[in-house]
């Protein structure tokens, strides 16, 4: 049975890589993404690869009015989604947020909002067809806020608790919720940052962890794996320690 | 960030640009293309440098033809992990798969088939390049044929590839029947060479460090595409050299002894064996990170070819100068070349080529001098995808198509946008 996949954020550096490897196991893919360019290179790309079908749509995250039409499209065209991937975000700059409210609620909504938005709807739908994996792409940024990157990381972190919430809910469904944290991924979205280093991950690698997390129905990834520890240790600093710090 | 070839000498500050897609490549200052960083020496480094690794699409494939269009970026290990399942191969592979098509392209890289398939832009038929005025021209042998063969091989100094048409190989398995003969000298493995010219692949192994009698002392690999073992990939897991090793551990004895063992792991003069693609091809990409074995000062590779005609006399020239050097390597690798192509800056031409690792150290570059002037005494020259070394007039007596190559570059303004250290250092 070919597994159907909606991937909402597409073009991203890992949601491309995760798209390939359905592409080899011949899923149907249902892929959304800003840039209609892009998508249709990509379309292109995984047929070849092996994918048994792709529908590529543009959306806009921020036109929240518009989600409930983006979602009933792509369950016209799949009938029912197996797995959906949310893999859009952007990183915000810390220090343009601090000095503009308009800026910060801009980055929430394009990270935490938007998000929430299509998981709600999301949840009724696989609530209904009890089964499937809900994947949502957050940060190890949203496990404790810190003064470089806290709107991002709270941005993050409310997702985080919705999706715990959501799994809490949807287990009676037999709906698995896996949330995804990711360390340092070298994609387009960091590309402004000094690289190197072996806390640096591939987007490639980092598709390898989640697609073996879908299919193991686990209920939390950080990939590369050491960041579950680092970010034990980072957790678990006391806060009257943690504030005078500079991470 | 810092940057450097495969031989990790010289590391340098670069500034990268990776595109997303070849509409957002803007060419306003002097760069170098590069892709997965496999070229050993300097070609692909310049202070300012465009990645094409997020250019790594499929754009169109014909199943029953095996054309494939893809982008530049796109690495030889991802065609085959595609399309070896469905009966397709590369129709010239180098030794590792950890190269981009577009460096695979503007190296021309050859391999084991060479004798019969020549070099890989013989299976090219069409490329899209973009030029220094930014714009994007499709060249092939009938259009643009003269950018099209300065291109092939041109090191990327021509122009950014950002996309290829080439010609995949039908092939019934994944495995290859190998058949390995033993050769105790030079004048045998020659005469091996020439008595399987027929063999679709042919490469030999050896053993630079030996004198004397055995001088040139060698395995020669022959292998043929298995009809039988199924079209699977291998799956096997990869090991990696996991930090940089003290050079002093690469030594004449180290080396000398690992040679011997090597020689002499074979005991019957022929053996045969079915092997997958992936241990025949690419044996050193199964081990991530090899070229850190070399130590911290990096290592070079010198590949050479010489004229057939005096193949035997130069290559004994060159091998006791290496064995009187004391400065070995490991598998030194022989290969017996078919013809030339019209390209102005390939490598290949008919003859015999030899690859050898050298560690960085002193002396070494006054070792590799003594040879480049047996190289060009006796009509051949220096590998580009290797060299970091050579000097402006060993290339330009070696490549004698050169200034033809610089002509072309400057009609098309290339000169004056795309530029590496070694365009720099060679004088192009």
């Amino acid at each position: 049975m070919h597994k159907n996949i909606l991937i909402i954020g597409a073009t991203s550096a890992i949601a491309e890589s995760v798209a390939r490897l359905y592409a080899i196991d011949k899923a149907n893919l249902y892929l959304l993404a800003r840039n209609e360019s892009r998508l249709s290179t990509m379309a292109h790309d995984l047929k070849i690869r092996g994918a048994a079908s792709v529908v590529v749509t543009t959306f806009n995250a921020e036109d929240f009015s518009t989600h409930q039409a983006v979602i009933d499209k792509a369950y016209d065209a799949l009938k029912t989604i197996d797995i959906v991937l949310i893999a859009y975000g952007s990183l915000p700059d810390q220090k343009t947020m601090e000095k503009s409210a308009a800026d910060t609620i801009a980055a929430c909504n394009t990270n935490a909002i938007s998000v929430i938005s299509f998981l709600t709807i999301l949840a009724n739908r696989f609530e209904e067809n009890k089964s499937g994996t809900i994947a949502v792409i957050t940060s190890v940024a949203g496990d404790r806020g810190r003064q470089s990157n806290y709107v991002y990381g709270a941005a993050k972190a409310m997702v985080s608790v919705f999706l715990q919430g959501l799994r809490n809910r949807l287990h009676h469904s037999k709906v698995n919720v896996l949330d995804i944290k990711p360390g340092f991924v070298d994609t387009p979205m960091t590309a402004h940052i000094q690289k190197g280093g072996p806390l640096w991950a591939q987007p490639n690698e980092v598709a390898k962890d989640i697609v073996k997390a879908i299919e193991k129905k686990k209920e939390f990834l950080y990939t590369p794996f050491f960041w579950r520890y680092i970010m034990l240790v980072i957790r678990n600093i006391p806060e009257c320690l943690f504030k005078r710090g500079k991470l | 960030m810092k940057i450097s070839g495969w031989g990790r000498c010289p590391v340098i500050e670069s500034e990268m640009l990776s595109p997303q897609n070849a509409s957002q490549i803007n060419i306003d200052s002097e760069i170098i293309v590069r892709g997965l960083g496999r070229s050993y020496g300097d070609s692909a480094l310049a202070t300012q440098v465009l990645s094409t690794l997020s250019l790594d699409h499929f754009i169109a494939f014909n199943n029953d033809t095996g054309i494939l269009t893809c982008e530049s970026g796109v690495s030889l290990a991802s065609i085959l992990t595609t399309f070896v399942p469905k009966g397709w191969f590369l129709p010239v592979t180098p030794g590792t798969k950890f190269v981009t098509v577009g460096g695979a392209i503007a190296s021309d890289v050859h391999g084991k088939n060479h004798h019969v398939d020549g070099s890989f832009s013989s299976h090219v038929h069409s490329l899209q390049i973009i030029l220094a005025d930014g714009s994007c021209v499709e060249c092939s042998r009938t259009s643009h044929p003269e950018l099209f063969r300065a291109t092939c091989g041109g090191m990327g100094l021509t122009g950014i590839i950002v996309s290829a048409t080439l010609a995949l190989k039908k092939i019934p398995s994944a495995f290859i029947s190998e058949t390995t003969y033993k050769a105790k000298n030079l004048e045998e493995v020659f005469a091996l060479f020439d008595e399987h010219q027929a063999s679709t692949y042919s490469v030999a192994w050896i053993d630079c460090l030996a004198s004397g009698e055995q001088l040139g002392r060698s395995l020669l690999m022959l292998g043929e595409h298995a009809e039988e073992g199924g079209l699977t990939l291998n799956n096997s897991k990869k090991l990696s050299v996991p930090f940089t090793m003290p050079a002093a551990l690469l030594n004449q004895y180290s080396i000398k002894a690992f040679n011997a063992l090597y020689y002499n792991k074979q005991r019957e003069k022929v053996t045969e064996r079915s092997v997958h693609y992936d241990k025949y091809f690419y044996p050193l990409d199964g081990l991530n990170h090899w070229n850190r074995l070399y130590g911290k000062n990096g290592f070079t590779q010198y590949q050479f070819v010489l004229p057939k005609s005096v193949g035997l006399a130069g290559m004994t020239k060159i091998l006791n100068e290496i064995a009187a050097s004391k400065r070995g390597s490991f598998l030194s690798v022989l290969k017996a070349f078919g013809p030339g192509n019209e390209n102005y800056l390939s490598f290949p031409m008919e003859g015999y080529t030899l690859a050898l690792d050298f560690k960085i150290e002193s002396g070494l570059f006054e070792l590799l001098e003594r040879l480049d002037a047996i190289v060009l005494e006796y009509g051949g020259r220096i590998y580009l995808a290797k060299d970091v070394r050579m000097s402006e007039a060993t290339f330009k007596q070696g490549y004698t198509k050169w200034s033809d190559f610089a002509t072309i570059r400057a009609r098309y303004g290339a000169d004056r946008r795309f530029h590496s250290l070694q365009s720099k250092r060679l004088g192009i």
